[in-house]
């Protein structure tokens, strides 16, 4: 049954949603207004003036080139990291369900790196690869393959994808494993009893029944691949070589704040916005379908 | 169809054996119902036979194999879980051929064969429909169905009908049995219900933390229990035990009388074999309970006839009961007959 709980006056409930509405307020819905209005403009570059100019900045970049191959370059990226997170979060998580004894350490060993701020993570890849001082680049020109990620595109692409996808394994791996511990181990027994082995009952019993869970993290890990990837990419390789790692939202902050092209800018947000929302409906709408409760 | 042999199967999880060596006897067809408290390690038993236990030693044959180190599916056996393990995410139909389809069986014999356990568990006109979308009754004919489709040698049993209410309980109990009779498969049935283990067994095996009670024909068991376990544990109101006879007889020495509730009758108190005052009393209906304490302070619990007299409260009345049928236990709770009755007294077989 659900509990309702009845309050007699207007304020006590207004005071109590208030503090999340202030917030939504001033950190999404100001921004994204201000957002909006701004790419109607094209700033001068110290802000001085304004010169409306429409939709002109849109047109501008749907038919920029560059823009077009960013969209390509987020696709892919996102498809990646997104896989790569949850598919190797997924095999771990199955790992540490089959484990009964010391599975704690595990556990707490595999969710350290969500701690790891995405900037933070993304020096620690760098360092690693770095073409002159990194030790896995050193270990790969000691096996003759010659690491360069400065120059190369899939290389540049490979890293980022990786170090995106790293920190967010944890994450990933602690809603897998507590989905695969809600499963009731009746239900893996009965299915061992008629003749299932390990690989049919992940197939024809554990994966449907995790569905839930694979939607919930399919959402959070494209938005996430979306927008809170920016620090890896900024601190590997700042969108480059050539624009070959600039995903969207890099685009918005080089062309914004290095070009400072704001009306840009401010038009790349808006466009993000609704690509990102387009995505989130389209998953909840086609995806959502094959999702048993 | 297969018979089944235990063979001083032993478990035990880190330090602690949970079963103290287990031998059993399973004839090909028989029902055997193992029946004993939470703990007492039948479940566990059941798994074992099952394999989702390992075993620490000992054997499990089913058939002429032994089967230890054999995995769950090789066994050639079917198992119904307390909570029915349905596949939430499959329809009724899926649910049930779900081990037809592993084994590869051809479609139009999947089919054919779900629909006659269909027909017989009445599940026809739910086949499409959902576990969530059944009843508590309706996903337990699931369970079974999924069972008897497979054709397995033994159906292995785990307290099915405890998540049943009291009326439903009664009437699948008796599905069950029926089940069993028509397909004859060798059953393996835990519960601790002891009405489910007499109504369902051929043979019962009392379970008690780890060990084998007693093993016989329900009616055998209740008759003469071998141990003051199985005499409190089979029979409702339990047997009462007497630490000190009442009659002014000399019991054997740290010994205790065991007397059934049903083989007490009321008399007038100068003429019982002992008098007591009546603490309260419980008619049933076609049964009356009644809660003595004796001039001693012993308890005592009797059962007659609903249509006799209700005794009133505090009121002093006698009890009386045939020699024959007391039952002594000694101090490590084993049976001990006494001399006169050694001729009658051992289990009429």
């Amino acid at each position: 049954m659900e509990k309702r709980v009845t309050f007699k006056g207007i304020w006590l409930p207004f005071v109590l949603v208030m503090p999340q509405i202030v917030i939504t307020a001033v950190f999404f819905f100001y921004p994204a207004g201000q957002a909006i209005w701004q790419s109607l403009f094209i700033p001068d570059p110290f802000g001085l003036s304004m010169q409306y100019v429409g939709l002109g900045n849109f047109t501008f970049l749907l038919g920029d080139p560059f823009y077009r191959a960013s969209f390509v370059t987020t696709a892919v990226f996102s498809t990646l990291v997104t896989l790569v997170s949850m598919g190797v979060a997924l095999y771990l998580a199955v790992l540490a369900d089959r484990l009964i004894k010391s599975s704690g350490t595990y556990r707490t060993l595999l969710i350290w790196p969500y701690a790891v701020a995405p900037a933070v993570a993304g020096v620690l890849w760098l360092f690693m690869f770095n073409t002159r001082v990194g030790v896995v680049a050193w270990y790969l020109g000691q096996l003759g393959y010659d690491w360069n990620h400065v120059l190369n595109d899939g290389e540049a692409m490979g890293l980022v994808v990786v170090a995106s996808a790293w920190g967010r394994i944890s994450y990933n791996f602690l809603f897998f494993l507590a989905g695969l511990q809600a499963i009731p181990r009746s239900l893996i027994e009965s299915a061992a009893i008629e003749g299932a082995r390990f690989w049919t009952r992940f197939r024809t019993i554990v994966f449907p029944l995790l569905s839930p869970m694979t939607f919930f993290l399919l959402v959070v890990n494209v938005v996430y691949a979306f927008f809170e990837t920016f620090g890896v990419i900024h601190t590997i390789t700042s969108g480059g070589p050539q624009q070959a790692t600039t995903i969207l939202v890099y685009k918005v902050f080089s062309d914004g704040f290095v070009g400072q092209d704001l009306g840009s800018s401010a038009a790349q947000s808006v466009i993000l916005l609704f690509v990102v929302s387009i995505l989130t409906i389209i998953q909840f709408k086609y995806i959502e379908r094959r999702v048993h409760y | 169809m297969a018979t089944v042999v235990l063979e001083s199967l032993r478990k035990s999880f880190g330090k602690t054996e949970v079963i103290h060596g287990v031998s059993i006897d399973v004839e090909d067809g028989e029902f055997i119902v193992i029946v004993g408290p939470s703990g007492c390690g039948k479940s566990t038993l059941l798994r074992m036979v099952a394999g989702l236990e390992t075993v620490t030693s000992g054997s499990v044959a089913i058939g002429d194999r032994v089967v230890n180190d054999v995995e769950p599916m090789d066994r050639d056996i079917s198992m119904v879980f307390q909570n029915y393990a349905l596949y939430p995410h499959m329809s009724v139909f899926d649910n049930i051929a779900y081990g037809l389809k592993i084994a590869k069986l051809p479609r139009a014999e999947i089919a054919e064969r779900v629909k006659n356990a269909a027909e017989i568990l009445q599940l026809g006109p739910y086949l499409d429909r959902k576990p969530r979308e059944l009843s508590g009754g309706q996903r337990q004919r699931v369970a079974m169905g999924r069972s008897i489709v497979r054709k397995p040698a033994v159906f292995l049993f785990d307290e099915p009908l405890s998540n049943l209410d009291a009326k439903l309980r009664v009437q699948m109990r008796l599905e069950i049995k029926s089940l069993q009779r028509r397909l004859g498969v060798t059953a393996l049935y835990v519960t601790h219900d002891q009405v489910e283990a007499m109504t369902l067994a051929d043979r019962m095996i009392v379970m008690n933390s780890g060990v084998t009670e007693q093993i016989g024909k329900p009616l055998d068991v209740y008759a003469s229990p071998k141990t003051a376990f199985v005499a409190g544990f089979i029979g409702s109101p339990p047997t009462n035990f007497l630490e000190s006879d009442p009659t002014q007889r000399v019991l054997p020495a740290s010994c205790r009388l065991g007397i059934r509730p049903e083989h007490i009758r009321v008399v007038d108190p100068e003429q019982g074999v002992c008098v007591g005052t009546v603490v309260f009393s419980e008619p049933l209906g076609a049964e009356t309970l009644v809660h003595l304490r004796l001039l001693d302070g012993q308890s005592l619990t009797l059962r007659q006839d609903g249509l006799l007299r209700v005794p009133g409260e505090n009121e002093l009345i006698g009890v009386a009961w045939n020699r024959s049928d007391e039952m002594i236990f000694s101090a490590d709770g084993k049976r001990a007959f006494r001399e006169e009755e050694d001729n009658k007294g051992s289990p009429d077989t």
